[in-house]
């Protein structure tokens, strides 16, 4: 449904001023009906790349085909198959749902009739109906958020463009929004999706691309992607003031990759895998004579994917 | 065709946002119903009708003048509205689709145009009453005044696509559209002038179109200068709003 070669895009100041490389080379492949996820933290190129491939901004270098067009030969071919979802949305206060609705309707050259007809079923299928007529000042930002993937789907595209679909919003409206994206997968809608929000990657995408500093750096389903990252991070509860006691002893065993003093008596053990690390560390502990409390053991996250593959976590970027 | 469908679109939603709201037609007049009311009473002995037919007012050589200020007021700040609909995102989601972007600058000009006229049809049917001497030119004089503000109006729309700030449009459209208006005859016939001031004046576009409006008013003198230099200098405006349509990339302001 997308695919990329090397695109590029630098942006200047002025034309004496170093270019600033936005985003520096992205090769992409996005299937058919699938959920596909850009994820990185905020400057790190997703919205330029999502900006590039919806026409907003012509690529320095490089190509793309987007929904089967060639994207710097037939911008206009592009933008009349995809749909696109801005990250502020693209609707005005003092209007109303139906008019924004038929607007968008009628400039993809539906009749009158038709784009009422359609502005009724979008509303009707996510449950606007009853707010329709009243001005989106009026609204709450999780309806916005949902009238605004309505109208970038006025047109069935085959292809929709979501940027950062859920920031901002409240938990409640969050999972409305997911619920919508899913339900368009399953009805035959490409999805590309920029996010900043680990949890929005793991349990909505079906595959993600890790963005950083304007690179693709990871591609894979989240649990692929997970599985790459060898080891479990084991968290035990000690007795107060033991853990800065024991760390170092912990740290020079050969299973043990990291260890970290998270305060007096939480210490965080990364292991190479394999529940026979667990017993080591707790036998360990005990001749040490710090009896471990109580324990908690946890699989890779995308967490930990991202720091592997950036050097840096995500949340600190 | 689909280019008309589109102006067609924009020039509706915007005709209805300010139908909405139409006290924006009222306070564009204000400023020009302040001079007729509290300006153009001092201009009756004060011999502006000089070498005209007798019979003529003062409000006959006033009024046209007050028409073009209309136009160049009424028209030059609909920039503000396009920053709010940048700013709500709406220039960018219709960015990614099929609309023609000539057709979104005309469609708004086309808008801005529409209210001058109901504003002028206002300030004419004010000045009657006062001793204004309706000529059959007033059709071609008002048909004037409408192709200048759709110039007016893609000019401040691109100017706002440049500057992309109400703070920084404000003064730039304050500080243009004051010497234009005094370098304009707008006020009183340049005739009046001292000669540097009347030659500095012939360098204003402006000055040129309230001639004709004037010329075309009062059923005498050139108008058919007035009307080329109106005319070109629309074409020039629009060409200018179309180029920044065209090639502003980031329609959104955050």
């Amino acid at each position: 449904m997308i695919s990329t070669q090397a695109l590029r895009r630098e942006f200047r100041r002025s034309r004496r001023a170093e270019p600033l490389v936005a985003v520096a080379g992205v090769d992409l492949t996005v299937e058919r009906r699938e959920i596909f996820g850009l994820l990185g933290p905020n400057g790190a190129g997703k919205s330029t790349t999502m900006r590039m491939l919806t026409t907003l901004l012509p690529p320095t270098s490089g190509q793309a085909t987007v929904a089967g067009v060639d994207l710097v030969g037939n911008p206009a071919g592009v933008r009349r198959r995809i749909g696109y979802v801005a990250q502020g949305g693209g609707t005005d206060s003092t209007e109303t749902a139906t008019a924004e609705l038929v607007l968008q309707g009628r400039v993809f050259g539906l009749s009158r009739a038709e784009a009422h007809q359609r502005a009724a079923e979008l509303l009707d299928a996510f449950t606007l109906t009853d707010a329709a007529d009243r001005r989106l000042g009026e609204w709450s930002g999780g309806m916005r958020r949902r009238l605004d993937i309505a109208i970038g789907l006025v047109h069935r595209p085959t292809l929709l463009f979501l940027d950062e679909p859920t920031t901002g919003l409240d938990p409640a409206s969050r999972t409305e929004v997911w619920a919508e994206i899913r339900a368009l997968r399953d009805t035959g809608t490409t999805v590309l999706l920029t996010t900043h929000h680990l949890d929005e990657a793991d349990e909505l995408c079906d595959r993600i691309a890790i963005i950083d500093h304007g690179r693709v750096v990871r591609t894979g389903t989240p649990d692929a992607l997970k599985g790459q990252v060898a080891g479990d991070t084991i968290v035990v509860t000690l007795p107060t003031g033991a853990a800065g006691r024991v760390a170092p002893a912990v740290g020079v065993e050969p299973w043990c990759r990291a260890v970290d003093i998270v305060d007096g008596e939480t210490l965080r053990v990364y292991v190479s895998g394999g529940s026979t690390d667990v017993t080591t560390l707790l036998r360990l502990l005990d001749t040490h004579g710090a009896p471990v409390i109580s324990l908690t053991m946890s699989r890779p996250s995308l967490d930990d994917v991202f720091l592997t593959a950036t050097g840096h976590q995500l949340a600190a970027a | 065709m689909r280019f008309f469908s589109d102006v067609r679109l924009t020039y509706s939603r915007a005709m209805l946002a300010i139908l909405r709201d139409p006290m924006w037609i009222i306070v564009g007049l204000a400023q020009p119903l302040f001079y007729l009311y509290l300006f153009g009473p001092l201009l009756k002995a004060s011999g502006v009708t000089r070498g005209l037919p007798p019979g003529t007012s003062s409000w006959d050589v006033f009024v046209p003048g007050l028409l073009v200020q209309l136009a160049l007021f009424s028209s030059a700040f609909s920039g503000f509205g396009l920053l709010a609909e940048m700013r709500a995102g709406v220039l960018e989601r219709l960015a990614v689709t099929p609309m023609s972007r000539l057709a979104m600058l005309l469609g708004r000009a086309a808008r801005d145009a529409t209210v001058v006229g109901v504003q002028a049809a206002i300030l004419i049917g004010l000045a009657v009453p006062l001793g204004l001497h309706p000529h059959p030119g007033l059709i071609g004089a008002v048909a004037l005044l409408l192709a200048l503000a759709v110039g007016l109006s893609c000019l401040s729309y691109a100017l706002a696509m440049v500057l992309r700030s109400e703070d920084s449009l404000a003064p730039l459209l304050q500080g243009i559209s004051i010497p234009i208006l005094l370098l304009s005859g707008i006020l009183l016939p340049l005739t009046l002038a001292p000669g540097w001031l009347d030659d500095t004046a012939q360098a204003n576009p402006l000055r040129h179109t309230t001639d004709a409006v004037r010329g075309l008013m009062l059923g005498r003198g050139a108008i058919a200068p007035g009307i080329a230099v109106t005319l070109g200098f629309t074409l020039a405006l629009i060409a200018f709003g179309v180029h920044r349509f065209r090639t502003t990339q980031d329609v959104r302001i955050a």
